[in-house]
C-alpha cells in the first residue's frame, strides 16, 4: 500500500504505467458500448407501458450513475491530494470535473427528452431531476473556482476543500430534496417503480454501466497524461521525451 | 494602507488576559468583541441587507400580484429566499477587511486553533445579520398576507437556519477571500449547499400554515446547525489558510 502510494508520487512511473493501461480501457469502453447500445437499442424488448421511448434509460443510466462516482472520486482524489501531497491526485480531480459537468447534463438533458412522451413536459421538478440539477450547479462551482484562481497550488487545494464540502452535502441535499419532493407533490411516477425489469432489458444496461465506466477511466487517464506533460513541462524526463519523439 | 478604515480598524486593542498564549475561551471572546465592535461601528454595513431583504419582498407583490391569496401561498418561500440572498449579500465582507489589512494573518499565527477563532467571526455574522434578519422576518410576514399562527415559526426557523447559512457561507468567504472579484463566484459556490436548509425552513413556515407539526422541521434544522457547527469551522480553517498562504 504505501509503496503504491510512494509510487503515484512519481509523476514519471504513473505516465509510463498509464501508457500500458490506457488502451485496455478504451478497447472495453468501446466493446462494451457497442454490445451494449446494440443490443440495448435493437433487441432488447419494449416496454409494455413506454414503448421505445424507455431505450432512453440506456444513456440516461450509465450517465447519472458516473455524474455522481465522478464527483465522489474527485473528492477521493482531493483527500488523498491534501493528505499525501500526491499531484497526480490532483491532476486527475481536475481532469475529471468537466467530464462529471458533461455527464450530469447528459443524464438531465436525456431525462428531458424522456420526459417529454412519458410525462408529456421537458421539465418536472421531480426529485431525482432536482437533485441532479443541484449536483450540476456544484460540478460548474469547483470548475469556477479552480479557474479563478492564479496560483495553480491555491486553486487545487480550494478545489479539493469544495469537493469535500460538496460530497459531505451531496447525500443531505439528496435527502432533503426527497423530502420536499414528497411534501410538494405526490409521486406520479418513480423510476424505482420499474426496478423488476426483465433480464433482458437489464443485461444490457449493465454492459452499458460498465461500458462508460471505462470510458471514465481511459478517457481520465489520457487527460491526466496530457496534463503531467504540461505540468511538468520543464522536467528533464519530459524533455528527453518531446526529444526523443520529434 | 492609505484608508481611513483600515487605520481605525488597527486601533482597535485586543487584549489577552493572562500568559502571552492565552486560553481558548479568552481568545475566542476576544475575537467575538473585536468583530461586533469593528461592525458595529460601520452601521451602514450592517443595515444594508435588512433593507435588502425589505426591498426585495416589495419587488414581489408589484411583480407578481398584490392578492393576498396568492401571497400567502408564496410567502414562505419568498421570505425565506429573500432572506438568505440577504445574508449572502454581507458574507463577502466577512473576512474582506480582515484580509485586506493583515489581521487575518495573525489570525493564522495565533497559538488558538484558528477553527474556533473563525467561528467566532462566524458567530458576529449571525448576530449581526441572521438574527436581525429573524426579527424583521415576521413584519415583512404581515406584508405578504402570512396567516397570525406562523410568525413566531417564520423567525425561530430563520434564526436557526440562518446560523446554518453563516457557517456554510463562511467556507465560501473563506475559499473567495484571496481572489480580487470573489462575490459572484462566492454566490455560485455556496447556494446549492443551501438548498437543504432552505427546504426545511421555507417547510416548517409552510407546515405552521397548514396547521401541521413544525418540530420535524425545525429539529431537523437544528441537526443541520448541528453538523455545520462540527464541520464548517474545520473548512473555513482549511480554505482561510488557503486564502493566506497562495
Amino acid at each position: 500500500m504505501w509503496a503504491f502510494i510512494n509510487k503515484l508520487r512519481s509523476p514519471k512511473w504513473f505516465y509510463a504505467i498509464s501508457a500500458r493501461l490506457q488502451p485496455w480501457f478504451w478497447a472495453a469502453a468501446l466493446i462494451l458500448i457497442v454490445i451494449g447500445s446494440v443490443w440495448g437499442l435493437a433487441f432488447a424488448p419494449a416496454d409494455y407501458q413506454q414503448g421505445n421511448s424507455f431505450r432512453i434509460i440506456y444513456v440516461h443510466v450509465p450517465a447519472a450513475f458516473l455524474a455522481q462516482s465522478i464527483f465522489v472520486s474527485m473528492a477521493i482524489a482531493g483527500v488523498v491530494f491534501m493528505v499525501w501531497k500526491i499531484k497526480i491526485a490532483d491532476m486527475a480531480a481536475a481532469m475529471m470535473a468537466p467530464l462529471g459537468a458533461a455527464m450530469t447534463f447528459i443524464a438531465l438533458f436525456s431525462g428531458a427528452v424522456w420526459g417529454v412522451p412519458t410525462w408529456g413536459t421537458w421539465w418536472m421538478w421531480d426529485a431525482r431531476l432536482t437533485s441532479m440539477l443541484i449536483l450540476l450547479f456544484l460540478y460548474l462551482g469547483v470548475i469556477a473556482l479552480r479557474g479563478a484562481f492564479t496560483s495553480r497550488d491555491s486553486a487545487s487545494r480550494a478545489a479539493s476543500v469544495l469537493a469535500m464540502v460538496g460530497v459531505i452535502n451531496i447525500p443531505i441535499i439528496k435527502y432533503s430534496v426527497d423530502w420536499w419532493y414528497t411534501l410538494h407533490q405526490p409521486a406520479s411516477f418513480t423510476i424505482t417503480g420499474r426496478a423488476a425489469m426483465p433480464l433482458e432489458m437489464w443485461a444490457p444496461l449493465l454492459i452499458m454501466v460498465l461500458g462508460f465506466y471505462c470510458f471514465f477511466i481511459a478517457l481520465t487517464l489520457m487527460r491526466t497524461r496530457s496534463e503531467i506533460l504540461r505540468r511538468e513541462s520543464n522536467k528533464r524526463w519530459v524533455r528527453d521525451l518531446a526529444g526523443g519523439e520529434r | 494602507m492609505t484608508g481611513t478604515e483600515g487605520s481605525v480598524s488597527k486601533e482597535v486593542p485586543v487584549v489577552f488576559h493572562g500568559e502571552p498564549g492565552g486560553g481558548l475561551a479568552v481568545a475566542f471572546w476576544a475575537t467575538l468583541k473585536r468583530d461586533l465592535v469593528l461592525l458595529l461601528r460601520r452601521r451602514s454595513e450592517v443595515m444594508n441587507p435588512l433593507v435588502f431583504f425589505a426591498i426585495v419582498i416589495t419587488l414581489f407583490p408589484i411583480g407578481i400580484s398584490p392578492d393576498p391569496q396568492l401571497l400567502t401561498a408564496i410567502a414562505p418561500g419568498l421570505l425565506w429566499v429573500a432572506a438568505l440572498l440577504a445574508a449572502l449579500l454581507s458574507l463577502d465582507s466577512l473576512f474582506r477587511a480582515d484580509y485586506d489589512d493583515g489581521s487575518l494573518e495573525q489570525l493564522l499565527l495565533t497559538p488558538q486553533p484558528l477553527a474556533v477563532l473563525a467561528l467566532a467571526k462566524v458567530a458576529v455574522h449571525w448576530l449581526l445579520t441572521g438574527l436581525p434578519l429573524a426579527l424583521m422576518a415576521p413584519l415583512l410576514g404581515v406584508m405578504l398576507a402570512l396567516p397570525a399562527g406562523s410568525y413566531g415559526v417564520l423567525a425561530v426557523s430563520l434564526a436557526l437556519g440562518s446560523a446554518s447559512l453563516s457557517l456554510i457561507g463562511a467556507i465560501g468567504a473563506a475559499l473567495t477571500v484571496g481572489l480580487s472579484r470573489g462575490g459572484v463566484l462566492l454566490s455560485l459556490l455556496v447556494l446549492p449547499l443551501y438548498i437543504p436548509v432552505l427546504i426545511f425552513g421555507a417547510g416548517a413556515v409552510q407546515a405552521a400554515i397548514f396547521g401541521d407539526g413544525v418540530m420535524a422541521h425545525l429539529a431537523i434544522l437544528g441537526a443541520l446547525l448541528a453538523l455545520a457547527l462540527i464541520l464548517a469551522p474545520l473548512a473555513i480553517a482549511a480554505s482561510l489558510r488557503i486564502s493566506i498562504n497562495g
